[in-house]
């Protein structure tokens, strides 16, 4: 199954390459964009039978560092 | 007297030579040289050495994958007891994605990376690490890096300033780190993480010797302990 394992700055923490994006963003006349966080998405081919609860260490342990960052799971059935 | 001295080179390690070559140059010994993948560390040693560079290309995060390798869980179990081990600039990255120092070290809040000498306030000289210099001394060290933006939450903040584990801070901070803070030192005083190169200060020729008594406040321990 694919899993797609998405990885974002918590709520709080500065994220001065999102706010860069966000300047340049209004440089190019866009308006109303509130604000601009840049994550990223680790996609993964597993085995269908990998545990949530497995899913959850690998994030834990290493896909994503949860001093500064949140991890959202979504996993796409074969 | 005799120490046994190590630093850990990992895939991308640019500054371990230099490092190298510091330790040798105070103590007038040198130090053994660890690869990544090996699973276990020399026997009986004094003093691990993280150094500078960007293991693994920064991949995922900057020291991230370096945090996992093999060599890792020795250095994790050496500090535990008792065994001090520095790192320096991706070596502070390191340390924190192993959890030996809390917090993380994100990009550079102006975005840039960060090439110059600059000037830090020691603010610890109780530890093994920071015993030569004075409370409140100035001192420049160069530092090179694109992560050394410090943060933690409120609340670590709070307990590691409470408990004087900040060994250095930036006079002026040119990296947005949190409470201007360069340098760390864990619970136990024996681990010290920091961004600038004390390596890169040690003989007249690199434009400045104040990290020389950081390595030798070190050696000075070991060879007493």
């Amino acid at each position: 199954m694919k899993v797609r394992v998405f990885v974002n700055l918590k709520p709080g923490v500065l994220d001065p390459q999102g706010r860069a994006v966000h300047h340049a963003l209004e440089g190019l006349g866009f308006a109303g964009v509130e604000d601009v966080r840049i994550g990223r998405m680790i996609e993964l081919d597993a085995a269908d039978d990998t545990t949530d609860e497995a899913l959850d260490t690998m994030c834990r342990q290493l896909l994503a560092n949860t001093v500064i960052e949140n991890y959202r799971i979504e996993k796409e059935p074969a | 007297m005799s120490f046994r001295t190590a630093v850990i080179t990992f895939p991308g390690s640019n500054c371990d030579r230099d490092m190298a070559v510091a330790l040798k140059t105070v103590s007038g010994q040198a130090p053994l040289r660890v690869w990544h993948g090996d699973a276990e560390l020399p026997e009986s040693l004094d003093f691990i050495v993280l150094p500078g560079g960007f293991s693994y290309g920064d991949y995922l995060r900057s020291g991230a994958m370096a945090a996992r390798s093999p060599i890792m869980r020795a250095v994790i179990a050496a500090a535990g007891r008792g065994v001090p081990v520095l790192g320096v600039c991706n070596g502070f990255q390191v340390l924190t994605e192993a959890g030996l120092l809390p917090g993380a070290l994100m990009r550079n809040a102006g975005q840039t990376f960060i090439c110059r000498t600059v000037a830090l306030t020691v603010e610890n000289t109780q530890s093994l690490f920071t015993a030569g210099y004075d409370a409140g001394q100035t001192i420049n060290i160069p530092v090179a890096h694109h992560d050394g933006n410090y943060f933690a939450d409120d609340d670590t903040l709070d307990r590691i300033e409470g408990d004087g584990r900040v060994a250095f801070r930036y006079a002026d901070n040119c990296n947005g780190s949190r409470r201007d803070i360069a340098g760390l030192l864990n619970a136990a005083g024996n681990v010290l993480g920091m961004m600038p190169h004390p390596e890169r200060a040690v003989e007249p020729a690199h434009g400045g010797t104040d990290g020389r008594a950081l390595f030798e406040s070190a050696i000075k321990a070991l060879a007493t302990a």
